[in-house]
């Protein structure tokens, strides 16, 4: 998924005088055809991730649309404060582009990890939250958003899905139906989730927009009384705005993703998904229980 | 018009509430005005002119100097200020740039102003712009290490177009001898100014360096800090 931000990147600034980007060190040598074509649209500020949203937002503030970037722990959670008032107090449009999520950096310890980022910007009113599935999903949703004069977070990561989906911004899409129970899986939870279902009669609903968050479309494709959202950081981003698109139904509900605890050991992103709790058995786990006392109070009515 | 230092005074008393910064709103005035009476190039009824040099207040507390100088000079009315802190008005104890004609950026926490001010810069000169950058931070901001992030910054951009004044009015907790001796340090055109030499002063503010950013240290002294 990393591998496409150049070729999106240099696409657009070729079409879009307003595009600035700007970088803290991080990705500079494979961004290097944006600085050689571009060399006013572009700067690396070196290790200094606070000016370098101070630096996006004040380029903001000249018309520019700045495009940030970094590894997605140093992006978000170093310069939060700089994300929170120079980008959604002031209201100003901007792009920050993560690599990185979760523990996409198996091996190199939590100052590397991000599992919290979506939940942590979750709370920024104002910012926006995209997921990607696949590398074509974000090129397909960087497009659609970079220019939406909304501050807006693309989580890239190196888990993908084996298949793109015809994603738009904003919204929830169905990839199979079923009577039984909705899983909403968001970005490259998707192929675990169709995996761990595969037998099973249950709708499965794709979410690669976090915020805003399409409650119509959980409105209108919500099936049966069980919703399980599957999360590739820690669980919960999703379920404020799950239990206010129903606030009149009484819903079995329940938010799957990695377990809240600090590693300290090192491995493949697969090995550490599993020392968290977060794989295809743990979801098939989840779904069957879930599934069996839906099954049990049916027949109890 | 109202168009004096002490017409900007009588603006400021009409604004009431804010006394835990007076000694802010007090060493600002004196270099506020020389900027928005001699050296800012604006106009009051285009606050977003693309003709305008860009006054950023990263100090933000203690604005009512600032507020009462945007009076005087036409950018809102001056009946605003009676209602300074107040629900039914848009001036606050900090400057909000969505509420107030003529306030480039929303600041109150300390250490944005200089990093926004570089991406104002670099914004400017990529517009080919000949418009200049002026931002104005504190001794006590200056504990802020993004303040420190961007002077390394704006230096090693060679951004001519940027300058920086600092008021040294020596609240920083932390003594630091020479708050501007870093800059030069850091490779900008560091120069003291002192609101006793107006001349000076304005030769500070209004000349650039050809190669460096400039900074423009005005030391006002512990007033009832």
């Amino acid at each position: 998924m990393r591998d496409q931000i150049t070729p999106t990147l240099s696409d657009l600034f070729a079409a879009d005088e307003r595009l600035a980007l700007v970088l803290a060190d991080i990705s500079r040598s494979q961004l290097d055809p944006i600085f050689q074509r571009y060399p006013l649209r572009a700067v690396n500020v070196g290790i200094m991730e606070q000016t370098m949203i101070g630096v996006a937002a004040g380029l903001a503030l000249e018309g520019f649309i700045p495009v940030a970037h970094s590894i997605a722990a140093f992006l978000v959670e170093r310069p939060f404060e700089q994300l929170k008032i120079d980008f959604c107090y002031q209201q100003l449009g901007g792009n920050f582009i993560g690599v990185g999520g979760s523990h996409d950096y198996s091996m190199s310890g939590m100052t590397h990890h991000t599992p919290g980022d979506i939940l942590a910007l979750r709370s920024l009113p104002g910012m926006q939250i995209v997921v990607p599935g696949t590398a074509a999903e974000f090129d397909l949703l960087f497009r659609a958003a970079y220019a939406n004069n909304s501050p807006t977070y693309y989580r890239l990561s190196v888990r993908t899905n084996q298949a793109s989906r015809p994603v738009r911004f904003g919204e929830l899409i169905q990839v199979r139906a079923g009577k039984e129970a909705t899983i909403v899986a968001v970005g490259p939870m998707l192929d675990q989730v169709l995996a761990a279902t595969a037998d099973l009669d249950v709708a499965i609903l794709y979410c690669t927009t976090v915020a805003p968050f399409d409650r119509a479309g959980l409105r209108a494709l919500m099936s049966g009384d069980t919703l399980i959202t599957v999360e590739p950081g820690y669980a919960g981003a999703l379920l404020h705005d799950v239990m206010e698109t129903f606030p009149d139904r009484s819903l079995r509900v329940r938010a799957l993703g990695l377990e809240q605890r600090i590693l300290h050991q090192y491995g493949t992103v697969e090995q550490l998904d599993a020392a968290l709790g977060l794989s295809e058995t743990t979801i098939r786990q989840a779904v069957e229980s879930q599934h069996l006392a839906a099954a049990s109070t049916a027949e109890r009515l | 018009m109202s168009d004096s230092l002490d017409h900007v005074r009588a603006f400021m008393a009409r604004a009431s509430g804010d006394e835990k910064h007076d000694a802010s709103v007090r060493s600002t005035l004196e270099v506020l005005w020389m900027l928005y009476d001699r050296v800012l190039r604006y106009d009051p009824a285009d606050p977003h002119s693309p003709a305008r040099d860009r006054f950023l207040l990263s100090k933000g507390h203690g604005p009512v100097g600032l507020y009462a100088i945007l009076a005087a000079k036409g950018f809102f009315a001056p009946d605003a200020l009676s209602d300074f802190a107040h629900q039914r008005g848009f001036l606050g104890h900090h400057p909000d740039r969505l509420l107030v004609p003529g306030i480039e950026i929303s600041t109150g926490s300390l250490g944005h102003g200089l990093p926004l001010a570089v991406g104002t810069a670099l914004g400017l000169r990529a517009k080919g712009s000949d418009r200049r950058v002026f931002v104005l931070i504190g001794d006590g901001e200056s504990n802020e290490g993004s303040v420190w992030e961007a002077v390394i910054l704006a230096a090693n951009l060679g951004l001519t177009n940027l300058t920086c004044i600092l008021i040294n009015n020596h609240s920083s907790s932390i003594q630091v001898r020479d708050p501007v001796a870093p800059f030069a340090a850091f490779g900008w055109d560091a120069v003291h100014a002192a609101t006793s030499n107006q001349d000076a002063l304005y030769a500070a503010l209004s000349t650039q360096h050809p190669q460096r950013p400039r900074a423009v240290m005005v030391d006002v002294g512990a007033r009832g800090a």
